[in-house]
């Protein structure tokens, strides 16, 4: 926890618009000069229920949400079920002040509308004697009022804008710039002017006592503000990906609407159809044809595509899926990450699974990585999935402009043109040998499309012969397998070879204590690992990417170099923990878990106990709703 | 200049070339009415000059799915039900292929229910043919969606409790604008449906009865036949959806009594293709989308020029 950043959150009804007033509010922190991590928790509804965005802002790199928060602008619910009456659910309209008080830190700021939660209610929640314990500084404002004098109810959020400007003593220039950007006309004339009269209030009836003020920072070069699922659509969008196929799914849906918006104005094609058996049939249809294509979905709808994922298995048909765990089981918790369906998405569908799996854990791995999916898949003829969860999908940072400035991949891999097939090895009838025994090194047998002369094929489900004719023969059956499952050795090799590494390496070098974890939990652990090394304690880290293939020798590096490791993850079973034991045959004496579940993702100081129940104090359970699995034997 | 010359070849075409000259010969048993789909395809693809290599047979799972290993073309033999959203992603990637997609009636009428409804709504211009033998060949003998009333199989032991499906009267309501039903005892005929369903432009489904001598000894053979277009018993207007609806049912009620009712049921030339629906809405490309990737000179718009609203 440091001193010199920002922990911004605004909570209120779903359906208050919080999301596109924090979106806002972040960008002007970000163009302020700050660099920026967001955080948003919701609830599974349409209106009603509370939600909240956090806004982490600082002078230096932030890579989490952070551990609580040190100011609450809490707009009340407006659209609560029952405003009235305090009967079984208790009044709703103060709720997004009253239940997001435990996390406040002490010192913080409170600023709450005044003009929908009433004095009364504020009463009972012991709101006074609670701010007094804790130092913390209460600003009641009448932000309805404000926002009904100058313009509409709705615009209270505005209000609550100008009054925590006000209080962190923020210049209103970026604020106004983005405003005059969303919006024209007498709306904007409005929203400026509560702005402005929110500020200059705040000023005149509040003497300050609070140290709380926005930090200041600078940016060397252009900064953009961007979601994981919009690193994914980017990153499919230059890796030359013309074709999506889905169906809706939270939190999936995200990339889907990304790209459904972006594809028609470049020649894409986005359908959205009746089921995601059908959505990753379609993307397996496409690319067929030919065009670099994929889908994607959740949990629950990731499972129907079960079957047209082994089908691009055994047709070697390339293809990108991408999946936003969230917890499961079944329905589980539709808006709350998890990192739980690893094992399900390494091995779903009959037979030995063939596919490449990376699971990045930041917004740029998140583009790096779904670029590099379709470079895979399309030269090895593999399926290929990016493994991500409801965090990454909707936590925002910034990125360097810059580092998008780079070509577009579109090439088709190893698909052969018409001049190519001629020099092709054909079967006596003058069918192309699709999945021929001309092999080369990297186990892949170059491809024709349909439509192409000299090409022609069939694509089986069925184990085949080299022009695709449903063969059993022992031998046939034994070649085609091997080379399939070794394309994975080939990838191996080439990740190993050509690219940097797709895992993250992180604190005390020479350590003997590691913390392995994998995913979006990266950036609560980078900055756990950097508290303790802050705090004397020798620890390394390693945030892993490769699900499949495994890397086998980074890891082995990794834990040969310490003594005990920690393996970080959101799930109940330690699905990594038992990946790396699979994969490696070894360590299981090495290896604790520290696992959470409870649908909110770590926070740095989470992890920080984990590693002192673990390594310090051994009888204390940790106070978090975490769990500790010991190592084996112990 | 395309990258698939295959397509829009002006040649001859023998139908020999639609047999595998190698492997494999075909598997099904002797008499099987699956032999009739593969003979009218092999007869009506050169008729309306398609050559071999610009066509893509999509299949099911099922002993109709071999259809894509018995005819020359390209082929997916993908799985069980899932035919037609493989098919139609092709052509959508594609316009230019002909695309015929096929199954049985469980592959297709049963666990691809779903996608034949929507493929059918949607209009895309595609042919589905559907070997309908009323039965489960490939698992031997089991009940299917098309089964009568009754039937009696291993896994219906006391008789099916189910009424038939109705696989006409459901592709009309699901928005299929070409639908017809022919039988394999009836090649001519079956040619001409061939034909004309792969000359639509639209979703056209074409019920295909397909006798199994094997596993459906009991039923008809599918003889006498009657072609309700050459039957004077017979008068509607195959482009009155109303007059359709009701000779289908009709045509439904009449098989399982032993009355096998064939030919053109509902025509519907005016509504436009998914492809020209899509086009319309400004969200298929004009140019094949699989054309650009063989471009040299095609541009490919990058993320970098998004950036503009993260800013």
């Amino acid at each position: 926890m440091s001193d010199d950043e920002l922990i911004w959150r605004i909570a209120g009804g779903s359906g208050d618009g919080i999301d596109s007033t924090s979106q806002n509010f972040a960008k002007a922190l970000m163009r302020s000069g700050l660099d920026i991590f967001t955080h948003r928790h919701y609830p599974s509804r349409i209106r009603g229920g509370h939600t909240y965005v956090e806004i982490r802002a600082a002078d230096h790199e932030v890579q989490s949400r952070g551990d609580g928060y040190n100011f609450l602008l809490s707009l009340g619910d407006s659209f609560a079920r029952n405003p009235q009456e305090d009967a079984y659910y208790g009044n709703e309209e103060i709720k997004p002040l009253s239940e997001n008080l435990d996390e406040l830190r002490e010192g913080g700021i409170i600023v709450y509308d005044e003009g929908l939660i009433s004095e009364e209610d504020v009463d009972a929640i012991d709101l006074e004697e609670r701010a007094e314990e804790n130092n913390w500084h209460v600003f009641p404002m009448d932000l309805r009022g404000l926002a009904r004098e100058h313009g509409r109810e709705v615009m209270r959020n505005t209000a609550g804008v100008g009054v925590t400007a006000a209080l962190l003593d923020m210049d209103l220039e970026h604020i106004e710039d983005l405003m005059s950007d969303a919006m024209g006309g007498d709306i904007l004339e409005s929203n400026l002017e509560i702005l402005h009269e929110a500020y200059e209030t705040t000023r005149e009836e509040y003497e300050f006592e609070h140290d709380l003020r926005a930090p200041e920072g600078t940016h060397e070069t252009e900064q953009a503000l961007l979601s994981g699922s919009n690193a994914i659509a980017y990153g499919a969008i230059d890796g030359g990906c013309r074709f999506i196929a889905g169906y809706p799914m939270t939190p999936w849906t995200d990339v889907f609407t990304i790209l459904s918006q972006n594809f028609p104005d470049m020649g894409g094609v986005s359908e959205q159809v009746e089921d995601e058996i059908a959505a990753a049939a379609l993307a397996v249809g496409a690319s067929h044809a030919g065009v670099k294509a994929m889908s994607g979905s959740s949990g629950g709808g990731f499972a129907l595509m079960s079957e047209p994922l082994g089908l691009a298995e055994m047709t070697e048909t390339p293809l990108v899926l991408v999946e936003s765990m969230r917890a499961g089981p079944s329905t589980g918790m539709p808006t709350k990450p998890e990192q739980s369906d690893l094992e399900f998405v390494l091995y779903t569908s009959q037979g030995d699974s063939s596919r490449v799996v990376f699971a990045p854990g930041t917004i740029e791995e998140a583009y790096e990585q779904t670029r590099l999916a379709f470079d895979i898949a399309w030269e090895y003829q593999i399926p290929t999935i990016i493994i991500y969860d409801q965090k990454l999908s909707g936590e925002n940072t910034n990125v360097d402009v810059e580092f998008f400035d780079r070509e577009p991949e579109p090439g088709l891999g190893s698909t052969l043109t018409e001049e190519e097939l001629k020099e092709a090895a054909h079967d006596a009838s003058g069918k192309f040998e699709r999945f021929g025994y001309d092999d080369n090194e990297r186990n892949v047998s170059k491809r024709s499309l349909p439509g192409q002369k000299g090409g022609r094929y069939l694509a089986t489900g069925n184990e085949h012969s080299p022009v695709g004719h449903i063969e059993e023969d022992s031998d046939n059956r034994v070649f085609q397998m091997t080379r399939r499952l070794e394309k994975l050795d080939s990838i191996r090799e080439e990740l190993d070879e050509d690219h940097p590494s797709n895992q993250t390496y992180f604190g005390d070098e020479t350590a003997d204590y590691g913390v392995i974890t994998w995913g979006s939990s990266q950036g609560a652990v980078v900055e756990a690992v950097s508290r303790l090394n802050e705090a004397g304690h020798s620890v390394k880290g390693i945030s892993v990417s490769d699900m499949m293939p495994f890397p086998e020798t980074e890891m082995t590096e990794f834990l040969e170099s310490v003594d005990e490791a920690m393996v970080v993850e959101m799930n109940g079973t330690g699905q990594f923990r038992g990946l790396i034991q699979k994969e490696l045959g070894r360590f299981g004496e090495k290896l604790t878990s520290l696992l959470k579940y409870n649908g909110n993702p770590f926070e740095p100081a989470e992890v920080v106990e984990g590693y002192e129940v673990n390594v310090a104090e051994e009888d204390r359970e940790p106070t978090a709703q975490v769990r500790i699995e010991p190592a084996a034997g112990d | 200049m395309s990258a698939f010359n295959a397509i829009g070849e002006e040649r001859e075409i023998d139908r020999d070339e639609f047999t595998p000259g190698v492997e494999p010969q075909p598997t099904w048993c002797p008499g099987c009415g699956d032999f009739g789909v593969l003979k009218s395809l092999k007869q009506a693809l050169p008729e309306v000059g398609k050559t071999p290599e610009e066509v893509l047979t999509v299949t099911g799972i099922g002993c109709s799915g071999k259809l894509s290993s018995y005819l020359d073309t390209y082929g997916f033999h993908t799985i069980h039900g899932r035919s037609l959203p493989v098919a139609r992603a092709a052509k959508l990637a594609n316009p230019e292929l002909e695309v015929i997609a096929a199954g049985g009636d469980g592959d297709g009428y049963g666990i691809g229910g779903n996608h034949w409804i929507h493929t059918a709504r949607e209009n895309h211009d595609m042919t589905y043919i559907v070997f309908n033998n009323e039965i489960f060949g490939l698992t031997k003998g089991q009940t299917s969606p098309t089964s009568p009333k009754g039937h009696k199989s291993k896994t219906q032991p006391s008789g099916s409790a189910k009424t038939p499906l109705r696989p006409l009267s459901m592709s009309l309501n699901a928005g299929a604008s070409y639908v017809a039903r022919t039988a394999a005892v009836n090649p001519n005929q079956a040619k001409e449906i061939i034909k004309e369903a792969i000359e639509h432009d639209g979703f056209a489904h074409v019920d295909f009865l397909t006798q199994c001598p094997t596993w459906n000894k009991d039923a008809r053979q599918y003889v006498p036949y009657i072609d309700v277009q050459e039957s004077d018993d017979y008068d509607f207007d195959i482009t009155d959806r109303r007059e359709a609806a009701e000779m289908m049912h009709e045509t439904e009620d009449v098989l399982n009594e032993g009355t096998v009712l064939t030919g053109r049921y509902y025509v519907d030339e005016d509504r436009p293709s998914y492809q020209e629906e899509k086009s319309a809405v400004g969200e298929l490309p004009d140019e094949p989308l699989v054309e650009r990737y063989f471009d040299d000179d095609a541009e490919w718009e990058r993320s970098y020029d998004l950036l503009d609203r993260h800013k």
